[in-house]
């Protein structure tokens, strides 16, 4: 069964900057109170006469059912196009356009587990919230974040705060250790007894979580990053190769099957082909190949 | 006075003339999350093809000004599961499919036609002959006046519904291929599909696309779409027209009326405003109300004629001749 899903005009609360980013929180009524860890949110941006057509996906960073301001939505904003710019100098007052919950949500343990998380960039927002909900099923929570630079690391307070153990590294050392948070998690996967692994970040860095996990033979859960034109399932441009518990592999929407897949579920080093395996590409069982076009037949 | 949208194309009767168009809406399912897709004129589904397709590499989706590249490169579950899930869907909810279709032979669309001619509910089914975004530009059906003939005439020969071809605009004059896919036994044309484009990423130094090019679409190609639509409703006035590309407002759907199409596929616009559809219905029913008209038939190519000498009957001053003279 399909939740509904809201779009509307929402007043901007408030917003603070933290490095390179932007958090905004949004009036959401709706929308906050469906959200779960791995939901995503999408706005128009550039305002009523822009020319930017599609809307710009972000994590949930946190979601409030019944604050000061009702129902709102907090989301990372990276600057990293003029549309998320233009969403980045958003005050309070504006009013944007949002539409959620999109995408399916992290799986949570049925039973208490250690999980550790995985966090590159601004990927570190849907793990926030994620680590309370699994610290309030009396989950361990391990937290390593990880970006860049110093201007790139966010959530550091607060993975500690929902974290028995926090690794803090950036690439250039500026901040917290240098190195990065592949480096040191097969160690803090092995101290903390991890059972589960969740992650969101960069694409390599997504395809070495799993590949870690699964060599302990625990299972990943993996939010991807995938650029959509809809993000409600209808364009077909966000697709990547995820194999089946049938064991056939098809090009999957991350906006509506993801963007949250099992790890070893995700071909990472077909990514941005199609494999000649999956289902439906020429010579493979489910085959569309074309038939020559003789002219005037 | 009341406004009754209600539009008949090739004798088909909908509710209004406000349609998604192929490839923007899948199948209605997403959507109607969204938008009660039994408001709508119709739902034109996402092009099936005979066999299940995985279509082109990522990145698949390039933002343009004002507008979207794209080179999904038709992947669909194939006409088997389409049949058995998708179409029942649509039918059981109440909404009016249009189906689209696509093939790589004129045996593929032939079989296709026959696999959906003894399907009761298709309102009319859409052939699109015009996808840019297939690996060989020579099978782009739409692009050769006798191959686009040979595809209509098959489908036409093996559907009880009327049959709408679907025509690119990345052609040197499309009243050309139009009568030659109307004189095939095409009831009605859909104009336009994309046109075929290229990005580049200053940063990687490469195309954008998995697949290089892409299809073009939303509001940058307005004008080539009402070009195309002027072109050919001046030549053939009496033929049932979907006026296609940048719609996303009811005065743009105005516009293709007045053009000369008697109804609007909205899709790029989808993209960004899953609720476009239900608001361009509302925003042209306003439109039609305020120049004191009370359906969308009354303005169907009125563009055409002088505003202050308008003589239905007689030769059009500014139409088929002139236009097609001047190239």
């Amino acid at each position: 069964m399909v939740k509904p899903k809201h779009i509307r005009r929402a007043e901007v609360i408030s917003y603070r900057r933290s490095g390179v980013y932007t958090v905004l929180t949004v009036s959401a009524p709706g929308i906050a109170e469906q959200v779960r860890p791995g939901n995503f949110v999408s706005f128009s941006v550039g305002g009523e006469e822009s020319g930017l057509l599609l809307r710009r996906a972000f994590s949930v960073l946190r979601a409030e059912e019944r604050g000061v301001y009702g129902a709102t939505v907090d989301v990372l904003v990276a600057p990293t196009g003029c549309g998320t710019r233009w969403l980045a100098r958003r005050r309070p007052g504006d009013m944007v356009d949002v539409a959620g919950p999109l995408g399916r949500p992290f799986r949570l343990p049925k039973s208490p587990a250690n999980a550790v998380l995985v966090a590159g960039g601004y990927g570190v927002a849907p793990l926030i919230g994620l680590a309370v909900a699994l610290r309030a099923r009396g989950c361990r929570v391990d937290f390593a974040v990880g970006a860049s630079n110093a201007d790139r690391l966010f959530g550091v307070l607060d993975a500690k705060r929902n974290s028995t153990i926090a690794r803090v590294l950036t690439e250039d050392g500026s901040l917290g250790e240098r190195g990065r948070v592949t480096d040191v998690l097969p160690g803090l996967m092995e101290r903390a007894n991890s059972e589960v692994a969740y992650a969101c970040g960069p694409m390599g860095m997504l395809a070495a979580v799993a590949e870690l996990a699964a060599q302990r033979g625990m299972p990943s859960q993996v939010a991807v990053e995938e650029s959509m034109a809809c993000g409600f399932g209808v364009c077909m441009t966000c697709v990547l190769p995820v194999a089946g518990a049938d064991g056939t592999t098809r090009m999957v929407r991350s906006c509506v099957e993801g963007p949250v897949f099992e790890g070893e579920s995700v071909r990472f080093a077909d990514v941005g082909t199609v494999p000649s395996d999956v289902y439906g590409a020429a010579g493979s069982p489910g085959d569309g190949e074309p038939e020559p076009y003789s002219g005037d037949a | 006075m009341a406004v009754d949208l209600t539009t008949v194309l090739a004798g088909v009767e909908f509710a209004n003339p406000v349609f998604t168009a192929s490839g923007c809406a899948a199948a209605g399912q997403e959507l109607d999350t969204f938008t009660d897709v039994t408001t709508l004129g119709g739902v034109v589904t996402k092009s099936v093809m005979r066999l299940p397709r995985a279509g082109r590499p990522t990145p698949r989706m390039a933002e343009t000004a004002s507008g979207m590249l794209n080179s999904i490169g038709l992947q669909g579950p194939g006409i088997e599961a389409f049949l058995a899930n998708d179409l029942p869907w649509l039918l059981e909810r109440g909404a009016r499919p249009v189906v689209s279709i696509a093939g790589s032979s004129v045996q593929e669309y032939t079989e296709l036609a026959q696999a959906l001619r003894d399907v009761d509910g298709v309102a009319l089914i859409e052939v699109n002959i015009s996808c840019p975004n297939v690996e060989d530009r020579g099978h782009v059906f739409a692009c050769h006046p006798a191959s686009a003939a040979a595809v209509v005439s098959a489908v036409r020969r093996n559907s009880r519904v009327p049959v709408f071809a679907k025509l690119s605009p990345d052609v040197t004059d499309i009243v050309g291929i139009a009568e030659a896919v109307l004189t095939a036994g095409a009831n009605g044309l859909s104009l336009i599909n994309t046109m075929l484009g290229l990005a580049i990423d200053p940063g990687s130094l490469r195309p954008v696309l998995g697949a290089v090019t892409g299809g073009l679409s939303g509001p940058a190609i307005k004008p080539v779409a009402l070009r195309c639509v002027w072109q050919v409703h001046a030549a053939f006035p009496d033929v049932p027209i979907f006026g296609i590309g940048g719609v996303r407002t009811g005065t743009d759907a105005l516009e293709f009326l007045l053009a000369g199409a008697s109804a609007v596929q909205v899709g790029t616009a989808l993209f960004g405003d899953p609720t476009a559809l239900p608001r361009i219905m509302d925003e042209l029913g306003t439109a039609l109300d305020e120049r004191g008209l009370t359906r969308p038939g009354e303005i169907v190519g009125r563009a055409h004629r002088s505003p202050l000498f308008v003589a239905p009957e007689g030769p059009d001053p500014l139409g088929d001749a002139s236009l097609r003279a001047a190239g």
